[in-house]
């Protein structure tokens, strides 16, 4: 998996994005590699400014997770990261997003592509109306052009990449809807593993789920950081606490804090933060 | 306190002579409907099974004054009719559909689909008869099976784009997106995705077009016409059980009118074999 994150930034290079060295709001170590720089992001639902003036770094292999109350502009600010808004009209964002320096808002940018290098779980768990293992061949056959036997290699690691291979292996044939909910949900993730994809962004992946399965989920995102960049939206605090790198918390569509998750949990910056996460706030 | 409690009784009296009223036009409404639902089918069941017999299968309509015959021709007919309406109707209805809910969406091209498909649907059948008659039958200047094929897709087309339209917004949008997250390209996400996920919907409104489409009489007496004979040309007139229906149930012959009864159990059978097959169809929808 090294291998694509080098292609990513030889792409880059090769593509000529520039890299804005802002580090404002950037507490990471200075040689960590970023895999998204976001820069003066404003985002505009209609003429409602959903995200204001957003200056972040998401670090590659590591889990960046960001908190905030209902409405506070997390899931946009994820949804702008693979352009996922373009599908809605009216909806529109401004400023920078640069994906190892090539800037993703661009109108040239190819939205399928970007998709396919960074990929998506929702809060919902999404599986397609067809079997197990078409769910999974699905996204890998859009790319990657494989043989029958390859392919079954491909499932098998993807479904081992969200332990669910034990559970799913004698029923790869049967639909994706026969599955329990967290299954399915870790069925997405697998699907989204298997294209390979250089960044992954959860958007509240365990909101929908019970302990079990959301502890299962948990262990699996840092399971797979080691590979991929992964960004995620929570409501729950303890969880992001426990799975995150660094910790962002939004309010009102604005970055209040951003840091490491231990500085920022044990003692937060802002007033503002120290109110939500003691849970003095609202 | 007890005068509480008068002023209540009052209004429980009259709310409960209210309900009464209400209950009884309800039923009487309910009592008529029912009465001559049931006085037909009964009337069609003792007719129509007092007809039915293994000639009216094997045996094509006979000519007037001859003994016996049966319906195979009609019956062939009717099938061939139904088998190529299904054939041309859905490929284009379901296309339509889903250029309408996944494409056009609020464009104006969509607007106008729409607006034109609606009046289709509650077009009278027997414009439609005439429409491809003047097009089609006048200018080949014989009747035939694809004429009445033709007139029969017409009717059927607007029903599948419809219900194929519906079943498609019905599909959540979390589903488009989660296809569109792995980088998905939208034709992919259109057939592959959303169309699988309505699939037993959409199957559902076919059905139910078919069953529309297979009791019209008025689109097929100027398109397929009938005919005496056996025939499965589809280029010559073709008898269907409609129109023979239609044209003996009102002729001289006892014969006739026996194997009008006949068919005419026929076609209501298959219009609920159809219904019931697709409230099949639509219910194994639950469990995916």
């Amino acid at each position: 998996m090294k291998t694509m994150f080098n292609l990513n930034k030889i792409d880059s290079e090769g593509l000529g994005g520039k890299l804005n060295m802002n580090t404002e709001n950037n507490s990471q170590s200075s040689d960590a590699v970023n895999a998204l720089e976001i820069r003066n992001l404003n985002f505009y639902y209609g003429s409602f400014k959903g995200l204001k003036d957003i200056n972040m770094n998401i670090e590659e292999g590591k889990v960046t997770a960001f908190i905030g109350p209902s409405g506070c502009g997390k899931s946009t600010l994820l949804r702008t990261m693979n352009r996922m808004y373009d599908l809605y009209p009216g909806q529109r964002a401004e400023g920078e997003i640069n994906f190892y320096g090539n800037n993703i808002l661009t109108p040239g940018q190819d939205l399928n592509l970007l998709r396919s290098r960074i990929g998506m779980v929702f809060q919902k768990p999404t599986p397609f109306p067809m079997s197990i293992y078409e769910n999974i061949a699905f996204g890998v056959r859009l790319y990657e052009n494989l043989n029958r036997s390859e392919m079954d290699e491909r499932v098998e690691w993807a479904l081992n990449k969200a332990a669910l291979w034990t559970e799913a292996k004698d029923k790869l044939n049967q639909s994706g809807l026969s599955l329990s909910g967290g299954q399915q949900q870790r069925l997405c993730i697998a699907r989204g593993v298997a294209v390979k994809p250089s960044v992954i962004l959860l958007d509240e992946p365990t909101s929908a789920l019970d302990p079990i399965s959301t502890g299962k989920i948990e262990e699996l995102i840092s399971e797979l950081k080691n590979e991929y960049t992964i960004a995620i939206v929570t409501h729950n605090m303890q969880q992001a606490a426990r799975v995150s790198d660094y910790t962002a918390y939004m309010y009102l569509g604005s970055l209040i804090e951003f840091g490491k998750t231990d500085e920022l949990f044990i003692k937060p910056k802002r007033k503002e933060t120290e109110d939500y996460i003691t849970g003095r706030f609202g | 306190m007890s005068q509480i409690a008068n002023i209540d009784q009052a209004v429980f009296a009259r709310r409960q002579r209210a309900n009464k009223i209400g209950l009884t036009l309800s039923m009487l409404a309910m009592t008529l409907g029912m009465v001559f639902l049931i006085w037909i089918l009964a009337t069609l069941f003792i007719k129509g099974f007092a007809a039915v017999s293994l000639n009216m299968f094997t045996m094509s309509t006979p000519a007037p004054g001859s003994e016996g015959g049966g319906l195979a021709n009609a019956i062939v007919g009717s099938l061939m009719l139904i088998a190529s309406c299904t054939l041309i109707s859905t490929p284009v209805g379901v296309l339509a559909g889903l250029y309408l809910s996944e494409y056009g969406d609020r464009s104006k091209v969509a607007a106008v689909t729409r607006f034109v498909t609606d009046i289709m649907l509650s077009a009278p059948s027997i414009v439609i008869g005439l429409f491809v008659y003047a097009l089609f039958v006048a200018q080949v200047k014989h009747f035939s099976g694809w004429a009445g094929t033709i007139a029969l897709a017409l009717i059927a087309i607007p029903v599948v784009v419809r219900t194929t339209e519906n079943m498609l917004r019905l599909v959540p949008g979390s589903l488009r997106e989660a296809a569109y997250a792995l980088g998905t390209p939208k034709w992919k996400v259109a057939f592959y995705v959303t169309l699988r996920a309505a699939k037993s919907g959409i199957m559902t409104g076919i059905l139910l077009a078919l069953a529309r489409v297979s009791g019209e009489t008025a689109p097929l007496l100027f398109t397929a016409l009938n005919n005496q004979f056996f025939s499965t040309n589809m280029n010559a007139p073709m008898a269907n059980l409609p129109v023979v229906i239609f044209q003996f149930a009102m002729s001289p012959y006892d014969n006739w009118v026996d194997l009008a009864w006949g068919g005419s159990l026929l076609i209501t059978f298959a219009v609920l074999g159809l219904n019931i097959l697709a409230r099949v169809v639509f219910r194994e929808k639950a469990q995916g």
